[in-house]
């Protein structure tokens, strides 16, 4: 479908949650279907880790459809012929929003220079595009995974921004196993002598092999034990010559689903910069909204006047149904209205983004209810 | 407004009742809501503001898909998260039966709510008497439909049961109705006569 992509501003430096100010923040965003008269129908759309502005549109980088293509357009659960549908890439980001790959003021790419980021920062950059567009109050801010987390960020600390809130398979907190996760994967990218501390912008490699580790290893926390088997069990990779095949007595990828996380782990370092995966990561682990407001995750939506609707399914280990409900019970203790639902889906985490039925008809009965 | 009141006439008895008695724009908890019926109707007819707990996900499916605020959850466990007096009314409606302390339940259900309505079947129903002593077996029928062994309802209990427990617990009845094949039935000899009752309680 058609999209417009756009690159704004910020007319002033951002203030970060560090203490610091990022100068001369750009943020990539494309947008489609109209925006009302009234501005009263725009939904943002907040993209997961390694994910970008391209939620309907084909993704010019991967050729591919964009990542949400089945949920967002016309006559679609996010039905782009009612909604002025806006997705921007965050800012720690590649995919065209400033991040570490970016020019610091003295002209070179920041590399570890970039401040250290929050999801708050990246929803604080989200707030400035939505002053820029002029939309006061959002119909919908949604998200799955990282994304959720922006919109229960902005939820909490932009209580007036958006009318609505659908926050799928997230959580109000990266939890200790979240974070051993990440941290295998940063120690993956730092570990690769391509790293060279961050500044590997002008040199000929970069460090691929670490990403593509890191990328295999949380590639595994999207995925359902069920999934996997189902989709690999134990079955061997056929050879190069299409011979059916055999443990070859080494370390070749004798395995299919060893043969998949390789192919997972290249093509993901083809389309996204391995500083740019260290500062999100980390931004997720810092994540707490309860640490942001007092220790008390109802008191920060204590003065919300949004409707929320949570979604987890039930084979997502990495931000399982437990998650939701601890925030569901946090909301209803704040008074606030809430839904939730935890669907079955076979895909683990990576349910939010393949085509689940009853996923769509509870973004449509929400959004347009 | 005309269309919220025909929604209202095609509710199940029970719930056509606790809909014509709850006030204009009350704040409302319906503790096992189903697919939202109830919910729906007093919030097109009566302008509530209504929140749901049901168990089963392809009701809260259907509830969400009608713009309903419902969270999936286990009455049992998840009242204890909403705060004292949150509501005006709760709606406990053919639920009791099948909490695991229903004693619990109705103390809960009057800590977050001002009042409650609680409906629920009457196991002392002539034709589960007669059932019981003709045959010796457990009773299935018609508003009992399924076997003991596979049944939700875990603590069958009478009119006379409820009266005595409300009592218990300190609750004041404020109202109640009975119902028989659908229809509405007279308060005397309900122990015997209702096929389901309905409660209005307050807290004393």
């Amino acid at each position: 479908m058609n999209a417009h992509s756009h690159t704004y501003a910020l007319p002033a430096d951002l203030p970060l949650d560090s203490g610091q100010a990022l100068a001369g923040v750009e943020i990539a965003y494309t947008t489609c279907g109209e925006l009302a008269q009234d501005r009263s129908n725009a939904i943002l759309i907040c993209h997961a880790l390694t994910m970008d502005q391209h939620v309907a549109s084909e993704n010019p980088v991967t050729g591919k459809p964009g990542w949400w293509s089945h949920a967002v357009g016309p006559g679609k659960p996010i039905d782009t012929t009612r909604y002025h549908v806006i997705c921007a890439n965050v800012i720690g980001s590649c995919m065209g929003s400033t991040g570490p790959q970016s020019a610091a003021p003295d002209g070179e790419p920041y590399g570890m220079r970039f401040p250290v980021i929050t999801i708050r920062d990246m929803v604080r950059a989200l707030v400035a595009l939505l002053d820029g567009l002029g939309i006061e109050r959002l119909h919908a801010v949604v998200g799955g995974s990282m994304g959720g987390m922006q919109a229960l960020s902005l939820a909490a600390d932009w209580p007036d921004r958006a009318a609505r809130v659908l926050a799928i398979a997230t959580t109000a907190r990266h939890s200790a196993q979240n974070i051993a996760f990440h941290e295998v994967g940063r120690q993956a990218i730092m570990a690769d002598p391509n790293w060279r501390e961050g500044d590997y912008y002008g040199a000929n490699a970069a460090p691929d092999a670490g990403l593509a580790v890191a990328r295999m290893a949380a590639h595994i926390t999207y995925l359902s034990e069920e999934g996997l088997t189902e989709k690999f069990g134990r079955r061997l990779q056929d050879r190069p010559d299409g011979q059916p095949g055999v443990k070859g007595f080494g370390f070749d990828a004798d395995f299919q689903v060893e043969s998949y996380l390789r192919y997972q782990g290249s093509g993901f370092t083809r389309r996204f910069d391995a500083n740019s995966y260290l500062y999100i990561t980390r931004a997720m682990d810092y994540f707490d909204i309860a640490e942001e407001h007092g220790g008390t995750l109802a008191d920060a939506y204590a003065g919300s006047t949004a409707r929320f609707c949570l979604v987890s399914f039930d084979t997502d280990w990495l931000y399982p149904t437990a998650e939701s409900r601890h925030l569901v019970h946090a909301l209803n203790a704040a008074g606030a209205p809430v839904s939730f639902v935890e669907l079955s889906a076979p895909f683990g985490h990576d349910s939010f983004l393949l085509e689940v039925p009853a996923l769509d008809r509870v973004v449509k009965g929400f959004l347009d209810g | 407004m005309a269309e919220g009141v025909d929604r209202v006439d095609t509710l199940r008895p029970d719930l056509a009742v606790i809909a014509a008695h709850v006030p204009e724009g009350a704040r409302v908890l319906d503790v096992g809501c189903g697919d939202g019926a109830l919910m729906a109707a007093l919030r097109d007819g009566k302008r509530v503001d209504a929140r749901g707990i049901e168990i089963d996900p392809e009701c809260v499916e259907r509830c969400v898909a009608r713009g309903l605020s419902v969270v999936q959850g286990d009455a049992d466990r998840d009242l204890t998260f909403y705060p004292d007096g949150a509501f005006d009314v709760a709606i406990l409606s053919q639920t009791l039966q099948t909490a695991a302390r229903p004693d619990r339940m109705l103390a809960e259900l009057l800590r977050v709510g001002e009042r409650a309505f609680v409906s629920f079947p009457n196991f002392a129903y002539w034709r589960m008497r007669w059932a019981l002593m003709r045959r010796g077996r457990m009773p299935v029928t018609r508003h009992l439909p399924v076997s003991w062994y596979e049944t939700a309802n875990i603590h069958h209990v009478t009119v006379k049961d409820f009266e005595a427990l409300a009592a218990g617990l300190d609750i004041g009845i404020e109202n109640r109705w009975f119902f028989t094949a659908d229809r509405e039935v007279g308060v005397g000899g309900a122990n015997w006569r209702a096929e389901y009752a309905l409660f209005e309680v307050r807290r004393a």
